[in-house]
């Protein structure tokens, strides 16, 4: 595959600002603009820029996970997180807070939501990368059948990733 | 009793698999069960005859009134000695019916103990629910045990019916159970039958149990998976197909007919199914030459004559009933362990085939006469007695039409008496010939179990006085006057006295009609055959319900095929057509327009729905997949610029994000697909989609101007945004609402989302692997419309 240095270069530039900024989303989702889908959905912005610059094997670079590893581990996050209350008596989903005043960060203020967020923002990245490895892959040059070949579109698509 | 439950489960579990090992031995470790339960009954039986009721209450879902209430009365704990007494029976008797090495032995035998479990719980269950649960459960054990030699198709159609009909039978009653049960305001059966509840919700609901309890012990029309049922082993037959599970039918209609006796449909109703099943179940066991399958005829012709007895719900019917399920009980799963040694071996049952059996087989000879005589009610063995207590019962009975049921209970007995004589007729006419060598007669252990329970219709037969106590518990337990403690009357505490002789009356007078119009039908065979051979020209239940399956199997390809033709724009076409038209109606019809809003609210809003429209128009018009997809992407990322002049910063971000990754995933997809949009389509197709998709546009617009005007109820977003921070403490309203206050929803979400994923995945896999094969269907399925 052909690639540029100007995109990889720029991409490696941008990825992980784009990163920190999915995670600052997710952090602050509670309170500001944000939260787990949204921040999934940057980071899957991210990870499309990077599927840009390399095609699904730099895709497959950025996690040591498997794709569905951190798909279930989004599932089984939040899905822990609203039994936990189960344990304490209380109704499922019952948010647990807690807050603390650590050294630098003033004060702290966590909630079980965020547990529950953080289930689902690795759930859609999880998707996103589950997309990749679907669809990202060497084109098959030829999957459909064509239906009725027509003089306008006897030319093959001569598919090319770089189009993404 | 839980325990007692348990130990038949936990037996059932070891024997699944262990049953290879253990081989025909299994069958004796499955003996077990029942008789533990058998040993527990008698500890009790003395508790239980003098009127004592033994409860246990288990509480499951409080929070739902379900609890699983058990109870042990009179008439349970006759059930349970038939349960057990002929559980122990049958599983000594497997254990030598069935050849060393049989496939599929553990299986049968952990089957058996199952069932024997399910139907303990039949007969004890208090709850109504806990009763359907054990009602469905010998269903699928029954099931399971006609298709134990799932090598034969017959085996399995024969088993596939039993459990459509049952099972549909099942889910009537339930829905019964509960009409009931929301009329009584409780589920425990004792409590319904005390005060038993009425209006036209009741009588709808006793209809839907009585389906279930016909379907159950196969009466007319439900019967014809009784006799289809014969495809399962012997002992299973006599087990479950005579004996015990179709008594679960009579013994529901023996539980509620003392309360709902005088219910206005309910004698009519049940005494004309009891008739007419024993009639023409009568009729059909005189045509048959397969001896499993006179027997099973003659077993539904008995269910009849129960059904009547118990359905008259008077006490000495209902005792007379308890009577006859004895008797029955005993005699007709000795004939079929009799004609399971038969079968196994000379290898036939067909009493044309029957060889001439030697000296060797007296003693089988004289248990099948003996049992033989009870079932046609021959004076001396039990099933006399159950006959004239029936009979004088119901001359008593004094309800309209009781003379015609007498007559009709007359009648079929009469065939009784044909059909039993047949059946003497076929196993010691020997009209298959001598054999070269004699048969060899069964090893002992094959009839021990037959002769013993043989025995009990003898002992019984001779000296009924010793079943007095048994019969008088059940009844008496039976007997609503009594559970409602009101003033019993004054006759009812002698009617369970059982005597050979009671005097030359009226009962006695019509035994010997039956048995003298039997034997003369049976002398007269040669001539009663071709009138009963036009009975095969009738309509019988198996053909009703071979053509009911056919046409359930028509429609639902025809209808398979017009719903699911497989065309995408199809699809989509009637999908958001209905999505405009449904609710477009009611929109016409009952909301007025509420005037056009306010068309500007800020500058900056007019270029972007130009931008918007111009791009969804420009997707709608082009040729090429890849510049659809970017125009849509457009409008996509307009709809976000509106949602910031808005100020929902909130929505304007993930609607970005969102926009961003589905172009990413178009254009992933569109590498697979051809680059432009082909026109296959005929031009009035093509005016008929943009037609559809016009007046889904148009449903839209109005949709979401006239709603916006016509709340009726406050925004319950109100409540959330008041909400957000003291009780969730989030300032962010959306994400409150996603995490907190609709967390399940996003649970469920993401669920899917990751069900999506993981399908995603799956399919381009399939794709990759068998490049070759696939053709994606019908060309239309892939076409976009342009």
């Amino acid at each position: 595959m052909k690639r540029l240095v100007f995109l990889d270069e720029s991409v490696r530039l941008i990825f992980h600002a784009v990163l920190v900024g999915s995670i600052y989303l997710l952090f602050v989702g509670h309170n500001q603009p944000g939260g787990g889908f949204a921040a999934g959905l940057v980071a899957g912005a991210a990870i499309s820029l990077r599927y840009l610059s390399g095609g699904l094997d730099e895709v497959r670079r950025i996690s040591r996970f498997r794709p569905w590893t951190i798909l279930g581990t989004g599932v089984a996050t939040s899905v822990i997180t609203a039994i936990v209350p189960l344990v304490r008596d209380r109704a499922v989903l019952t948010a647990l807070r807690t807050s603390f005043d650590p050294p630098l960060l003033g004060h702290v203020s966590v909630s079980t939501t965020l547990a529950f967020d953080v289930g689902v923002y690795l759930v859609v990245v999880g998707l996103v990368f589950m997309v990749f490895e679907a669809f990202g892959g060497e084109p098959v040059p030829q999957p459909v059948a064509q239906p009725v070949p027509q003089a306008g579109s006897a030319a093959e698509p001569a598919p090319d990733p770089e189009h993404g | 009793m839980v325990a007692l439950l348990v130990l038949h489960g936990a037996l059932a579990t070891v024997l699944f698999p262990s049953g290879a090992r253990l081989g025909r031995r299994s069958f004796l470790l499955a003996a077990l069960a029942p008789l533990a339960t058998l040993i527990w009954l008698v500890a009790h039986l003395g508790d239980v005859l003098d009127g004592r009721i033994i409860t246990q209450h288990l509480a499951w879902v409080p929070q739902l009134g379900l609890s699983v209430d058990l109870r042990v009365d009179g008439f349970t704990a006759v059930m349970l000695a038939l349960v057990t007494v002929i559980g122990v029976a049958v599983c000594v008797y497997s254990a030598t019916y069935f050849a060393e090495g049989t496939e599929g032995l553990g299986r049968c035998a952990g089957l058996l103990v199952a069932f024997a479990g399910a139907m303990v719980l039949v007969v004890v269950a208090d709850n109504l629910f806990v009763l359907a649960t054990a009602w469905e459960l010998t269903s699928i054990t029954s099931y399971l045990l006609i298709g134990n030699d799932h090598t034969k198709v017959r085996a399995r159609a024969a088993a596939l019916q039993a459990l459509l009909i049952t099972g549909f039978g099942g889910l009537a009653m339930l829905g019964g159970f509960v009409l009931i049960g929301q009329a009584a305001g409780t589920y425990r059966l004792s409590a319904i039958l005390a005060a038993p509840p009425s209006g036209s919700n009741v009588t709808i609901g006793l209809v839907l149990v009585l389906i279930g309890a016909f379907t159950k012990s196969a009466q007319y029309p439900f019967h014809s998976w009784l006799p289809g049922a014969m495809a399962a082993p012997t002992p299973v037959s006599a087990y479950l197909h005579s004996a015990t599970m179709v008594k679960a039918g009579v013994y529901l209609i023996g539980r509620f007919a003392p309360a709902f006796a005088t219910v206005g449909m309910w004698r009519p109703v049940v005494m004309t199914v009891g008739i007419v099943t024993m009639i023409a179940g009568g009729l059909r066991a005189l045509r048959q030459h397969d001896l499993k399958l006179l027997l099973a005829f003659g077993t539904v012709s008995q269910l009849g004559f129960l059904v009547v007895l118990f359905g008259a719900g008077t006490p000495a019917s209902v005792a007379a009933g308890c009577v006859m399920l004895i008797a029955h009980a005993a005699f007709k799963a000795t004939l079929f362990m009799v004609v399971g040694v038969l079968d196994r071996r000379t290898g036939t049952r067909d009493l044309r085939r029957l060889p001439h059996l030697g000296r060797e087989w007296h003693a089988v000879r004289v248990i099948a006469v003996t049992a033989a005589a009870s079932m046609a009610g021959l004076p001396l063995l039990f099933g006399f007695i159950g006959k004239e207590a029936g009979l004088a019962a119901l001359q008593d009975a004094g309800f309209t039409g009781s003379g015609w049921v007498l007559a009709g209970v007359t009648l079929g007995s009469a065939l009784t008496v044909a059909y039993s004589a047949r059946f003497v007729w076929g196993v010691l006419g020997g009209r298959g010939g001598r054999p070269e060598s004699p048969v060899a007669a069964p090893r002992i252990g094959f009839v021990v179990p037959i002769a013993a329970i043989g025995t009990v219709s003898v002992v019984l037969g001779v000296w009924p006085a010793l079943a007095d106590r048994v019969i008088g518990a059940a009844s008496r337990s039976l007997d609503t006057v009594r559970l409602l403690g009101g003033p019993t009357g004054g006759g009812s505490t002698d009617h369970a006295h059982l005597a050979i002789w009671h005097g030359a009356n009226l009962a006695l007078g019509l035994s010997v009609v039956a048995v003298l119009g039997g034997a003369l039908l049976f002398a007269q065979r040669a001539r009663v055959e071709p009138v009963l051979a036009l009975g095969a020209r009738l309509p019988s239940g198996a053909s009703i319900y071979t053509r009911l399956l056919r046409g359930t199997n028509n429609a639902a390809t025809v209808i398979t095929g017009v719903v699911q033709n497989g065309s995408l724009p199809i699809y989509a076409g009637i999908t958001l057509l209905t999505a405009a038209v449904v609710p477009g109606a009611v929109l016409l019809a009952r909301v007025s327009w509420p005037g056009w809003p306010d068309t500007v609210e800020h500058v900056a809003q007019i270029p972007i729905v130009v931008m918007v429209l111009g791009a969804a128009v420009a997707a709608a018009l082009v040729r090429r997949r890849f510049s659809a997809a970017l125009f849509l992407g457009t409008t996509g990322y307009a709809m976000a610029g509106l949602f910031v002049v808005q100020g929902a910063p909130d929505l304007a971000l993930t609607q970005v994000a969102i926009e961003t990754l589905s172009t990413v995933l178009f254009v992933l997809v569109l590498r697979r697909l051809p680059d432009r949009f082909e026109r296959t389509s005929t031009n009035r197709r093509r005016v008929l989609r943009v037609a559809v998709s016009g007046l889904v546009g148009v449903f839209v617009f109005c949709f979401a101007i006239v709603s916006r005007e016509n709340r009726v109820a406050t925004p319950v977003s109100a409540e959330m945004i008041e909400r957000s921070l003291p009780d969730a403490h989030g300032r962010n309203v959306v994400n409150v609402i996603l995490v907190d206050i609709r967390g399940f929803d996003t649970m469920g979400e993401i669920t899917v989302l990751a069900a999506a994923g993981i399908g995603a995945v799956a399919l381009a896999r399939v794709g990759r692997r068998r490049r070759p094969a696939i053709t994606a269907g019908p060309p239309s399925a892939l076409e976009v419309p342009s």
